[in-house]
């Protein structure tokens, strides 16, 4: 079923782009309130320890401040995944980045200075900073409702470990650690709350999850959800950081509320590296088994993950990790069991691939330790395990397309893989490597909600504009774009008569947000079906006006055509319709709901309706003196569905590569004692853009049946198997496999000396 | 302090704050929001404005260094409400996501076509280097300005 498109496929610019490159867009941190207050956090210094005394007197007597609050001041509502956060700590804090008071001034440095003039007296407590320690008999307790430290277990498993060990000829196991990382979104953390005269809350909100937060902000502040509006100025990045409620946005509304102005809080960057969730931090002891000739036969995993302090999402990772252990090929038997604990180290929340970042990195690079094991090139073992189109794993999921072999193909051919596997040596000083990783993920939302739906509601007025109000945000990602693409696509008008409104919670209906790689297959589903209905209608209504068959008519070039005979235009036949005895609107509605299940109490179920895949190759350079490594070349294959847009897709996957190159190479949140020691950019490096290494990208259509003209979700994917495929890469240049990340050159360097590529030249100057 | 000075093309005078960052000013003062603040200290380049034609990073400058000075922001780049051709550029070739280092990210895209019109890859690389950017993996970026000095050529 091939039919010619328009919009669909084609290098759509975003349609938000002109505004944002000439400075126009209004970020949260640009928008100003009549009255508007500025608040500040001041925040624990003391990793673990009871408050003894607050004194606000000081802050009080700071001139341009309005308000100082404290747990004492406030109906401190317990919240979060765990129910174990607050706007503010009541008696202790559990780690530096926890809320004490706030201050709301007419100035942000009055803010600041009054922040600074709170006295606090600690009473230390004994800290746990090393998970593996929270396990320990006779370990400190952060919550007396959990003596053991461990307020959730996770356990999965299909067929049986035993059997599958009988069945290897070949095991490896390995533990692999993986780091704190920020999102390092270039807008940082803001909120800025304002009451109406009746008490109704309006909150300009950078969050992903408009209604969710809505209903869990309602419950946080005291109030009736439906007396909330939730406004989303455009996001200066997000990546996963807003899916939850943090404390501070709690702490803008009762600042407001306290001051009866509105309130804005803006994180300062040094705040963000600080205070706002990071990427899971995790260890990970993997056991992965193959037969002789390199099929897969089981995997035994276990994770212990750092909870930090608090609980956000990073505790519910372990949903996607067992997902990959399960699932990325074809794995007869699996035991995947994760103990989350809580230490006095910042809290995790959620980062675009959810997990499967440190799951990828340690299965796949499992994948290529069998492949040698068993003399298998890392491509082979992998088009060997990998499964098809319509295979049902272990776990329930359910491939209805399934591109993996096609972009391992994919990948070989576009990085000359033989070639460059024979091309190691580059000098005495200077090793080249080349490796590789599959990944999957959802590729259409995850039903963990009771719905995973979005709602749609289309209008078509009497100028023929077609206004999409869609429940979805757009994050940055161009979802606005895509959306806008299939509305104009269906109704046959021109991609500058569509205008899409995803921005407010008084106007749009229901979605459950930006997370889980779904917007473009739900909200794009919605809006498919919505604009369905109104070409539907309209060609109806065509069809009685002009006598003919309705299966002889169609929308294009803005007109009702029969053939090639324009019989009116779409504003004409409109306004016909709204002018008429019929008095009928150009308005339809839509709620798309995905085919996918929630999954029972064994994790078992079709969570998404569909899943992505891919595989990347990354090239490269190992420098032997000093351990730098250098990605010479990516080559990505994704298995997209369909291309809805060409331009958006090929900067959210090489966005991604990029995301995923600074995971691998550079990427660390240094925390010791529970401290931040780096939270600034000069400390904490970013990929920059000497360092991007050259992109290729292929795209693998595989068409699926329900994706809207057959796409998948694919925002998530492109994060997440490079650091697998470099780690892969370096191992191939030097012999020397890393299971922690980042690959520092000094980490590197460490390894190579202990490989005895290297002399060891005695203690580096850092150290004596 | 009295600030005289030019921002985009029209005189400026008015009493400020002399010890406030030209960041500050230029956004709370003069309402230009499209400088952006991104770290505050110099790392990542979000303000970057032209100061007397060069880069410059607005959150390191006092506005009283800008007395006399003719500056340029985003919102100047435009002439005749007709786009820059590097803002054309980061349009067309999709170098915009999230974009909130974008109006920075322009301003040194301009500044180094004015120093290299005709600028290799890897010029661009390290001319951008002190820009950064989480969302697009900077290669759409870098097709943008080199389009944009290709438009400039014609």
């Amino acid at each position: 079923m091939t039919t010619e498109t328009r919009w669909i496929g084609a290098r759509v610019p975003k349609l938000d782009a002109p505004a944002k490159a000439t400075g126009q867009v209004r970020y949260l941190s640009d928008l100003s309130l009549p009255g508007m207050l500025h608040g500040k956090i001041r925040r624990s210094d003391r990793p673990h320890a009871r408050i003894v005394t607050i004194d606000i007197g000081q802050a009080l007597a700071v001139p341009g401040v309005h308000a100082v609050l404290t747990a004492r001041d406030i109906d401190n509502v317990a919240f979060g995944h765990g129910n174990d956060n607050n706007a503010f700590k009541n008696d202790i804090v559990r780690c530096i980045r926890d809320e004490i008071a706030a201050v709301a001034a007419e100035t942000e440095e009055a803010a600041e200075r009054a922040c600074r003039a709170i006295q606090v007296t600690y009473e230390d407590l004994p800290a746990i900073f090393d998970p593996r320690e929270a396990l320990q008999p006779g370990a400190p307790v952060l919550y007396a409702e959990h003596p053991d430290n461990r307020p959730f277990t996770y356990s999965y498993g299909h067929g049986s470990i035993e059997q599958g060990e009988a069945e290897s000829a070949f095991v490896v196991d390995n533990e692999f650690e993986l780091t704190w990382v920020n999102h390092c979104c270039m807008g940082v953390s803001a909120i800025l709350a304002s009451f109406d005269a009746e008490g109704r809350l309006t909150l300009h909100s950078q969050t992903q999850v408009p209604f969710l937060y809505r209903r869990d902000m309602a419950a946080i502040v005291g109030m009736d959800p439906a007396d909330i509006r939730v406004i989303q100025p455009t996001i200066g990045g997000a990546f996963g950081s807003k899916l939850d409620i943090y404390p501070f946005e709690p702490i803008a509304v009762h600042l407001a509320r306290a001051t009866r102005r509105p309130v804005r809080i803006v994180f300062s960057r040094q705040e963000e590296f600080r205070a706002s969730p990071t990427r899971q931090p995790a260890i990970v002891t993997l056991r992965t088994g193959c037969d002789r000739q390199g099929r897969l036969t089981f995997r035994d995993a276990h994770v212990l993950l750092d909870n930090g302090g608090h609980t956000s999402w990073g505790a519910t990772i372990p949903f996607v990790m067992m997902q990959t252990v399960s699932s990325l090929y074809r794995v007869p038997h699996v035991r995947f069991a994760c103990d989350v604990v809580y230490t006095n180290n910042p809290y995790s929340g959620s980062f675009r691939g959810y997990g499967n970042l440190q799951a990828t990195f340690a299965v796949e690079q499992q994948v290529d330790m069998l492949a040698e094991r068993c003399g298998l090139d890392p491509l082979e073992i992998r088009r060997l395990n990998a499964q098809h189109s319509g295979e049902e794993t272990g776990q329930g999921l359910v491939f209805s397309t399934c591109g993996l072999k096609d972009c391992l193909d994919s990948v070989a051919r576009q990085s000359d893989w033989a070639q460059a596997r024979s091309n190691r040596e580059a000098g005495a000083k200077l090793r080249r490597g080349v490796g590789v990783a599959g990944l999957l993920h959802v590729g259409g939302g995850a039903k963990i909600y009771r719905s995973d739906g979005c709602g749609s509601i289309l209008s078509i007025d009497d100028f023929g504009k077609a206004t999409l109000v869609t429940g979805s945000s757009d994050i940055g990602q161009g979802s606005e774009t895509v959306l806008a693409q299939i509305v104009a696509e269906v109704l046959g008008i021109d991609i500058a008569r569509v205008r899409v409104i995803n921005d407010d919670t008084d106007v749009k209906p229901w979605d459950v947000g930006v997370h889980a790689s779904r917007t473009s297959y739900v909200a794009g589903n919605s809006a498919l079906m919505a604009a369905r209905q109104a070409r539907d209608k309209l060609l109806g209504a065509a069809a009685r006006s002009f006598q003919v068959p309705l299966e002889e008519l169609s929308l294009r070039d803005g007109s009702v055509m029969r053939g090639s005979e324009r019989l009116t235009a779409l504003d004409r036949l409109v306004r016909s319709l709204h002018f008429s005895e019929r008095a009928e609107l150009l308005v339809t509605q839509a709620y798309f709901e995905p085919a996918s299940v929630k999954q029972d109490s064994e994790f078992r179920g079709n969570v998404s309706p569909t899943y992505a895949f891919a595989a990347q190759v990354a090239e490269v350079e190992v420098e032997l003196d000093t351990g730098v490594v250098r990605v010479v070349r990516v080559s990505a294959a994704h298995d997209v569905g369909k291309v809805l847009n060409a331009l958006g897709l090929e900067g959210q996957i090489e966005g991604g590569i990029v995301m995923g190159m600074g995971y691998a190479l550079s990427e660390e949140l240094k925390i010791v004692q529970g401290m931040v020691l780096n939270p600034s950019f000069r400390d904490y490096h970013i990929p920059t853009a000497p360092e991007v290494p050259e992109i290729r990208v292929e795209f693998i259509e595989t068409l699926d049946p329900t994706g809207p003209f057959g796409a998948k979700g694919v925002g998530e994917a492109p994060a997440i198997c490079l650091a697998a495929a470099i780690a892969n890469a370096v191992y191939h240049a030097t012999g020397v496999r890393f299971t922690r990340l980042p690959l520092t050159p000094e980490r590197v360097l460490e390894g190579l000396i202990a490989a005895g590529l290297v002399a060891d030249l005695g203690a580096s100057p850092c150290q004596a | 302090m009295k600030l005289c000075c030019k921002v985009n093309g029209e005189k400026v005078e008015r009493e400020v704050d002399p010890a406030a960052r030209l960041l500050d000013t230029l956004r709370e003062e003069l309402r230009l929001t499209g400088t952006k603040e991104g770290c505050g200290k110099g790392e990542c380049g979000a303000c970057t404005i032209f100061v007397n034609g060069k880069p410059v990073d607005s959150c390191l400058m006092l506005t009283i260094q800008a007395q006399g000075a003719e500056i340029v922001t985003i919102e100047g780049l435009a002439r005749d409400g007709k786009l820059d051709a590097v803002q054309e550029c980061f349009i067309s070739e999709g170098g915009v996501q999230c974009g909130f280092c974008i109006p920075g990210m322009i301003m040194a895209a301009r500044a180094l076509l004015n120093e290299h019109p005709e600028p290799t890859l890897e010029q661009i690389q390290y001319g951008l280097g002190g820009n950064l950017c989480r969302c697009t993996g900077y290669a759409k970026i870098f097709q943008a300005v080199l389009k944009a000095a290709q438009l400039e050529r014609v």
